[in-house]
């Protein structure tokens, strides 16, 4: 087969709801070690298309692979290889931390011999130790988001699937989820979806960016990726942007605060040069400049917004 | 799979308040009611039986209408039980825990099923022990006492059926519990208006609960009584199924 490689595979994957379609044409391949954000605005689509691939949802077409086993075919043995945390999870508040992962383990096919070990190495992972026999309905909300986590990594499912990790958390439990997706990403495939831009950026390995049901857009996030001719410029005494883009080798100019202008140049250092000499003589006053990398924002931003822009 | 999301979801009642409150009161009342019985027995009816020959003993007088009561006081009960099953799982997103395990939707409804039933004959161990304890004053009639306390769980179980799939419906537990209760009350007023001397509906008594569980509780098995809960029972318990796997098809 070949993607005998891709630990979770899915083509064509469509859902219809009450004649109106959702999610259509998805297809993903994800290897172990990647870690995947699934970006979209809200309604996009995102939530469907995890709960179809996690098997909670009957997709109307297509078909997903877990580990190369068929989910719709075989969705015993294929749910064994998968960890899913929903938008929100899924705990029981009356039990401790250690009772809900206990019944998660059994649940996801551990024998009782194990449970012990795969319930500390979770709970270590997620650094659960110290309220292992705390009640969950004493917990916080970042606690509980590690504790969801916990439940989705317990059996060691080649494919980890998580709707919206970091929701609701503040900025040191955001990070401290980040690390864990990260360090989760050695040994598993590992599939997010987010509504922030910045989170894929800095987590993810790879993004999809799924607009109206349908991939608008598919890059690899290479951290070390070459800058692009793109420049951050701040004017004491802006001139207009039809000025700057009268410059020779300066391809556009965009104005996106008052005497802040991102500035897109030709692949060639003379156009640089070229531009700091004319705002030296035209009295501009550059106090600022910064090369920035094509943000996804700005991708994101075109990709999805794109169309209503320009029209 | 079964047996451990049932076993899970027997050990979990024990864990919250309601459960324990609802058994509590339970057996309160049901105490009150034995003695009221057990002294309405001594005072009234033993002069006046004990002149007439077969006539019913403390059995029929006491046990019998206590098993009747407490049906219809489980009525209200039942629906407190079962509204946690699916749609408090559905409020926390439990629901789609269960979903994502290997477990099919088969082996979800059956061990939430089991577990339900699991529970209730613990709850009704307390009952029993009231009723039994009597033979340590007089004879019982132990056939009765045992094919009243069939009955009276065969009813139960029916009921739990009914809640059980009433839960897949709603997100709301209360509204749950509200729905279950019209289906049951309902029910039995069946057997009322079945019962009424106008216009008296053989139909309508088939259909409810009651009538099959007041035989039993009069000490009559009957093949055809246990067979309409069990029809019950899987009715409910299949559309369960049926319900959620369209749910999930449907999305």
């Amino acid at each position: 087969m070949e993607n005998s490689q891709a630990l979770l595979h899915a083509e064509n994957l469509g859902k219809d709801y009450e004649g109106t379609s959702v999610v259509s044409d998805y297809a993903l391949t994800l290897q172990g070690g990647e870690i995947l954000g699934l970006l979209g605005p809200n309604g996009a689509g995102k939530s469907t298309t995890l709960r179809m691939l996690s098997g909670t949802l009957a997709p109307s077409s297509g078909k997903v692979l877990i580990n190369n086993i068929d989910l719709l075919e075989h969705p015993g043995r294929a749910k064994q290889n998968l960890g899913y945390l929903p938008d929100m999870p899924p705990l029981y508040p009356d039990l401790t931390v250690r009772e809900y992962l206990e019944f998660c383990a059994r649940l996801r096919g551990i024998q009782k011999a194990q449970t012990r070990q795969a319930i500390d190495t979770a709970l270590q992972r997620c650094s659960l130790d110290d309220v292992a026999n705390r009640l969950i309905a004493q917990m916080s909300m970042g606690y509980r988001q590690r504790i969801g986590i916990a439940q989705a990594i317990i059996h060691e499912p080649h494919v980890i699937i998580l709707d919206e990790p970091t929701v609701g958390l503040d900025p040191a439990q955001i990070t401290a989820i980040r690390e864990l997706i990260r360090s989760l990403a050695q040994d598993h495939a590992v599939l997010l979806s987010s509504h922030i831009l910045s989170e894929v950026e800095t987590v993810c390995t790879r993004v999809q960016i799924i607009n109206a049901g349908r991939i608008v857009h598919e890059q690899a996030l290479d951290q070390s990726r070459p800058l692009g001719m793109n420049f951050e410029l701040f004017f004491a005494r802006p001139p207009s942007c039809a000025d700057i883009e009268s410059v020779t080798g300066v391809v556009s100019a965009l104005e996106h605060d008052p005497g802040f202008f991102r500035v897109e140049l030709e692949n060639d250092d003379e156009a640089l040069a070229e531009l700091t000499r004319q705002a030296v003589s035209q009295g501009w006053q550059m106090q600022e400049m910064t090369r920035s990398r094509e943000s996804l924002e700005q991708v994101f931003m075109n990709k999805v917004f794109g169309e209503t822009i320009s029209t | 799979m079964i047996r451990l999301i049932a076993g899970f979801e027997y050990r979990r009642q024990f864990l919250s308040p309601l459960p324990w409150v609802l058994m509590a009161a339970m057996q309160f009342v049901m105490a009150l009611l034995f003695l009221v019985f057990l002294d309405n027995f001594l005072t009234e009816l033993q002069p006046r039986l004990s002149l007439t020959p077969d006539a019913p003993g403390a059995t029929d007088t006491i046990i019998t209408p206590l098993l009747v009561w407490g049906g219809m006081l489980w009525l209200g009960i039942i629906p407190l039980l079962t509204m946690r099953s699916f749609s408090e799982d559905r409020q926390y997103q439990r629901y789609e825990l269960l979903l994502s395990s290997p477990a099919s939707i088969t082996d979800i409804v059956l061990g939430k099923y089991l577990g339900l039933l699991l529970f209730i004959a613990t709850a009704l161990l307390p009952l029993l022990i009231t009723a039994a304890s009597l033979f340590l004053v007089t004879s019982l009639d132990w056939g009765k006492l045992i094919a009243g306390m069939m009955g009276l769980y065969l009813m139960l179980a029916s009921f739990a059926a009914a809640g059980l799939f009433i839960s897949t419906l709603t997100r709301q537990p209360g509204m749950a519990a509200t729905l279950t209760y019209g289906l049951l009350a309902l029910l039995f007023v069946l057997y009322l208006s079945g019962k009424s001397q106008g216009a008296p509906s053989p139909l309508f008594v088939y259909i409810s609960h009651f009538g099959h569980f007041l035989s039993l509780a009069s000490g009559i098995v009957q093949s055809k009584d246990i067979l309409y809960y069990l029809l019950f029972m899987s009715g409910f318990v299949a559309l369960t199924i049926h319900r959620l796997d369209w749910e999930r098809r449907r999305g």
